[in-house]
């Protein structure tokens, strides 16, 4: 069974709501869609107070290439340009829409039916995608439409999606590829067109034999598509380690990324997405959302539009159970504890988790035994203990020297951890900082 | 929602392990050996074990209340007991408590706490109380007692062990060899030595639940164990009366426990896997150096000694491969 | 006696030729320092806060001597020594010195316990920059203090303080120097090195909340909402409001205290000053919420310095 080859932890995989079929959720009163969901410049508003607006309406244009347009996902009237408390924590801009209706914008194909040809030239693929505002659906929000240009000088040999939904909890994916089977094939042959390459893999985890033996059975159809089982380990949905897991080449320490290797990694639910905005017109304006957790009485599953507050996901899931210490945006790994619950659901939202009182708190510190078990499960060979020690420090000359730049921010150091130590905190802290000083430095060249 | 939502950085799970664990492990693991020593040498290994754990855990409580005045107490993480327990383990079944206390307070005084306590140590504390005891009581350090006298404690009647035969034949006794016990029962543990380094059997089993449970990694035991054996053959080969043959020097004097629990030590060995190959390689060759060529019959413990202070330039330069590295 | 002798002889040789050695490696490879940096590294603090803006105090008296070659020490300031340091080189080297304005830490936020209720609750490692990155903080207000004292840490004089009560950090007049590290630590920038003022009297807006009014409101009772009032009756347009936030600027405030009662929500602080008469009493109480909470320090009315670090707070 094919893995990638450094580092890696197991944790308990959780999956409460794989089980559950996709169910759709009624919609929200007020949709509140946050200017910046992406990796990227923030969008700017097109639309302001007072004006009308259906589903699938354009509300803000990208704010620069590498930026993406943000669509409404409700019809119904703009009640103001302000700003939100967002999965980052901090007070974001957004546009707030007042919830009347379903009217949704006609060019939007909406029948059910398999759209399978797609004689496009892959500039029009990739210009419907960026129109779209389609972005990374695995939670960094990366503009997929920057993703499928390639820099000058590089030449993409494969697309690779990511299945693997290494993320304890986390069932969407998983879902959308036992309903949508179809679907994502015809989006990734269509992402293969985009890049103009004859191969496609398929990375899904052992954990969900059904949705191996579905897609394998489908993808028969297409003879350049392979599904790849791996070996449960995570972060094995780190781009890095999925590249390295299917196709056994490492992409170098930055700035160098995956296409240097030939790779175009893509969620599975962008797949999705891209077939929806190819095939059927349909901009991104709606995903499936996991909402799970140990307490939540009823684990599910939900295709929810963009902008519904997490606080209904939670009622229709059978309501915030009274021990809850923690919201989770995303999954327990790297997902981003919550300040409320009237965090809208954005692109990047893979999943709401409720944590009880007990989970929710870290452990004391510790010192250091200095056991090096956070070497071994580094999967980018990196020294956690070091880094963290040198970032409290504030030495940013070493941590650089350290190579802090190649974290992937996995959190495989501080889970395994036997002296419970923050090491994930001081290493962002310092990625932060000496991520700061290159730009500096950069831009003083 | 009556009570604040907590936020934190993710990660948001923790595997659970926790120092206590490891501690706890490693000291299960050093059960049988134990049990064995218990066996072997009666009265005087209980006296000797209870005297030196209860030694180190009393000082390294007095030391962080009194002197350090530090609130957090540390002594319940194990890693005191786990030190007095391989102290023990390092010393004769006949030495007297009150040399044992000032070893213990040698170990934990001087070998830990001066450094800032446990993490911070740059040589393993009971390794720092031994060879301490070594040097200061060289009398009472190396007398073994004969084994299965049960009920004596200092009393006990002393016998050469199999390192002080090794070590007459290379100084020239052609017929110390001839007198090793045999192989199987240097194995079990049926000899003279310190409590708890006579059975090989009964710390491989301890090095067996330490790897499954995955407390350390193979790296350092395999390699110095390795390292002695290849090296020790080597010199086996070319003079089989003077220097005793690789299973022998495997199996007698603190070879087995020093590669297995007493090199592990976490804080005190390297951090990568190729940093811990050089690291225990390094013990190896030292160790058969010591006990071929050096003063002392057993070179176990000042082996590594040399290589824990080795260990930050090992872990300077041995860098882990890192993720795409191309090499060079 | 002969060993005795074979022993003098051999050492004494030894030596000897250590001294020629050690002579010829002394005059062969000496390096000219000019002997005023060392005379000026001496009346410096030698902290090596790095205030001045030089890579520690030797750099700076380095940086003064070339300064006073050039004609002149404008610009050179040891903020850890002030006037007095800064004479004192001026005569090392023979200097008029000039007269810099004695400034201070101020910590510009009054988000305490009971002023900003607690809406989550940080679980991580005690440090304002990874509070600051983790989210907007526990309170509704994502400007304000942390309370994690990178501060406290970053200050090379015990001059900054957190008080429990609070979970602010407070300043000690006395000691501290304006060296910066703590304004540099903070990752809110919420620390501001100002002018002392006169007699040691200045107003400061104590908030650095930059959301509108209402979110401001109601994160804090101490916060600034951008109202605009103190703006309108400033005398001396030394108030400016950008972002919904007030802000005076030293320069050109001239302590006159109109701002002050007309504060609505009290974020307009008057350090050190003494307390009000009588006929003004009701306006200022309103707007002083702090104020009586901060315990009457001991010796109150003549020594305010005790006082200031816990109105500040």
């Amino acid at each position: 069974m094919k893995t990638f080859r450094i580092g890696g932890v197991h944790p308990a995989e959780n999956k409460l709501s794989a089980g559950k079929a996709i169910e759709t959720l009624a919609l929200p009163k007020q949709a509140v869609f946050p200017l910046s969901q992406h990796i990227g410049a923030p969008a700017t508003a097109i639309v302001k107070k007072g004006d009308v607006v259906k589903v699938g309406t354009k509300i803000a244009e990208a704010g620069g290439f590498v930026s993406a347009a943000i669509f409404s996902s409700v019809s119904g009237k703009v009640n103001k340009v302000d700003s939100i408390i967002d999965a980052s924590g901090y007070r974001k801009p957004a546009i707030f829409i007042d919830v009347d209706g379903d009217e949704w914008e006609e060019t939007i194909d909406r029948s059910t039916t398999l759209v399978k040809e797609c004689n496009l030239k892959p500039e029009e693929i990739v210009a419907k995608i960026k129109n779209a505002g389609v972005v990374g659906m695995g939670g960094a929000c990366f503009p997929t439409h920057v993703k499928l240009s390639p820099p000058p000088g590089c030449k993409a040999e494969c697309v690779i999606i990511n299945a693997v939904e290494c993320e304890p909890y986390l069932t969407a994916d998983h879902r959308l590829m036992l309903e949508k089977a179809d679907e994502i094939l015809v989006g990734v042959s269509i992402l293969m067109k985009a890049v103009n390459v004859t191969k496609g893999y398929i990375g899904i985890e052992n954990n969900k034999p059904d949705a191996i033996k579905l897609m394998t059975e489908k993808a028969a159809q297409y003879p350049n598509i392979e599904i790849v089982p791996l070996k449960v380990k995570y972060p094995q949905g780190g781009e890095k380690q999925l590249i390295d897991a299917v196709i056994a080449r490492q992409v170098p320490a930055p700035p160098a990324i995956p296409i240097n290797v030939g790779a175009v990694v893509q969620n599975v639910g962008t797949a999705y997405a891209v077939y929806e905005a190819v095939q059927k017109n349909k901009p991104l304006f709606e995903r499936v959302v996991t909402v799970t957790g140990k307490s939540v009485k009823n684990p599910s599953n939900f295709l929810t539009r963009m902008g519904t507050p997490m606080s209904q996901l939670i009622e229709a899931a059978g309501g915030m159970p009274e021990d809850t210490g923690k919201v989770i945006g995303g999954g327990p790994m790297m997902g981003k504890a919550l300040l409320n619950t009237e965090v809208p659901i954005c692109k990047g939202s893979s999943g709401v988790l409720l944590m009880n009182d007990k989970e929710a708190s870290r452990a004391a510190e510790s010192p250091c035994i200095r056991c090096a078990k956070c070497v071994s499960v580094c999967p980018m060979g990196l020294e956690p203990f070091l880094l963290a020690t040198l970032s409290a420090k504030q030495d940013w000359e070493r941590v650089e020297k350290e190579d802090v730049m190649s974290c992937i921010e996995c959190g495989s150091c501080q889970f395994t951890c036997p002296s419970h130590r923050y090491l994930l905190d001081y290493i962002r802290l310092g990625k932060g900082t000496v991520g700061g000083i290159i730009r500096a430095r950069n831009a003083k060249k | 929602m009556a009570n604040k939502l907590i936020v934190s950085l993710s990660p948001h799970v923790h595997s659970g392990d926790s120092v206590q664990k490891n501690m706890y492990g490693v000291i299960i693991a050093l059960l049988p050996a134990l049990l064995v020593s218990f066996y072997m040498f009666g009265l005087g290994a209980v006296v000797v074990t209870l005297t030196s754990v209860a030694a180190c855990v009393f000082f390294e409580w007095a030391i962080t209340k009194f002197i350090l005045k530090r609130e957090a107490c540390t002594i319940c993480d194990g890693s005191a007991a786990l030190t007095g327990l391989l102290l023990a383990f390092n010393l004769p079944s006949n030495l007297p408590i009150w040399i044992i206390i000032i070893g213990a307070l040698f170990a934990i005084g001087v070998g830990k706490m001066t450094f800032g306590g446990l993490g911070c140590n740059p040589f393993n504390p009971a390794l720092v109380g031994r060879i301490f005891l070594l040097i200061s009581f060289p009398v009472q350090m190396t007398s073994w007692p004969t084994v299965q006298q049960w009920t004596s404690y200092t009393d006990a009647e002393t016998g050469a062990t199999p390192l002080a035969l090794m070590k007459m034949a290379v100084n020239g006794d052609a017929n110390a060899l001839s007198q090793l016990p045999d192989t199987l029962s240097l194995f079990l543990g049926n000899n003279p030595g310190c409590i708890g380094e006579v059975s090989a059997l009964a710390l491989l089993l301890g090095l067996g639940y330490m790897l499954w449970k995955k407390i350390i990694s193979w790296h350092i035991p395999v390699s110095i164990i390795a390292t002695v054996f290849v090296f020790a053959g080597l010199m086996n080969l070319i003079n089989p009366v003077a220097y005793a043959s690789p299973l022998a020097h495997l199996f007698t004097g603190g070879l087995m426990l020093g590669a297995i629990f007493m090199a592990t030590d976490y804080v005190t060995s390297p951090m990568t896997h190729k940093g811990m190959i050089i690291y225990g390689v390094s013990i190896g060759f030292l160790t058969v150096v010591i006990r071929n060529f050096g003063a002392y019959p057993e070179g176990m413990s000042f082996a590594i000694f040399i290589m824990n202070a080795f260990t930050p330039l090992i872990n300077t330069y041995c860098k882990p491969k890192r993720f795409g590295e191309v090499k060079k | 006696m002969n060993l005795i002798l074979v022993a003098v002889i051999s050492l004494g040789a030894i030596g000897l030729i250590a001294a020629v050695i050690l002579y010829v490696a002394s005059k062969k490879f000496a390096v000219y320092e000019d002997p005023r940096i060392a005379q000026v590294a001496e009346v410096l603090p030698q902290a090596n806060c790095g205030g001045c803006g030089f890579p520690g105090c030797n750099g700076f008296a380095a940086a003064c001597v070339k300064a006073a070659d050039a004609g002149s020490l404008e610009g050179k300031l040891c903020p850890a020594g002030g006037t007095p340091a800064m004479e004192k080189i001026a005569a090392i080297l023979g200097m008029e010195a000039v007269a810099s304005e004695p400034k201070i830490a101020v910590v510009r936020c009054n988000g305490s316990c009971e002023n900003r209720p607690r809406t989550a609750q940080y679980d991580g490692a005690k440090s304002c920059a990874i509070a600051h990155a983790t989210s907007g903080g526990e309170t509704g207000c994502a400007f304000g203090c942390l309370g994690c004292g990178d501060c406290v840490a970053a200050c090379k004089f015990d001059a900054i303080r957190m008080n429990p009560e609070t979970g602010l950090p407070e300043v000690d007049e006395e000691k501290c120097t304006a060296c910066g590290a703590c304004a540099k630590a903070c990752p809110r920038r919420i620390i501001e090195i100002r002018p002392k003022g006169k007699n040691n009297r200045r107003m400061v807006v104590m908030c650095v909340n930059k959301d509108k009014g209402a979110v401001a409101n109601k994160a804090c009772k101490a916060s600034c909402i951008g109202c605009g009032k103190c703006v309108k009756v400033c005398p001396f347009e030394a108030i400016t409001l950008e972002n919904n936030l007030a802000y005076i600027d030293p320069a050109k405030c001239k302590s006159c205290r109109k701002c002050e009662p007309e504060c609505p929500k009290g974020a307009i602080h008057a350090i050190n000053f003494p307390p009000r008469k009588p006929k003004a009493e009701a306006p200022a109480d309103a707007a002083k919420p702090a104020a009586p909470k901060a315990a009457p320090a001991p010796k109150a009315p003549e020594a305010p310095k005790t006082e200031a670090p816990k109105a500040e707070a």
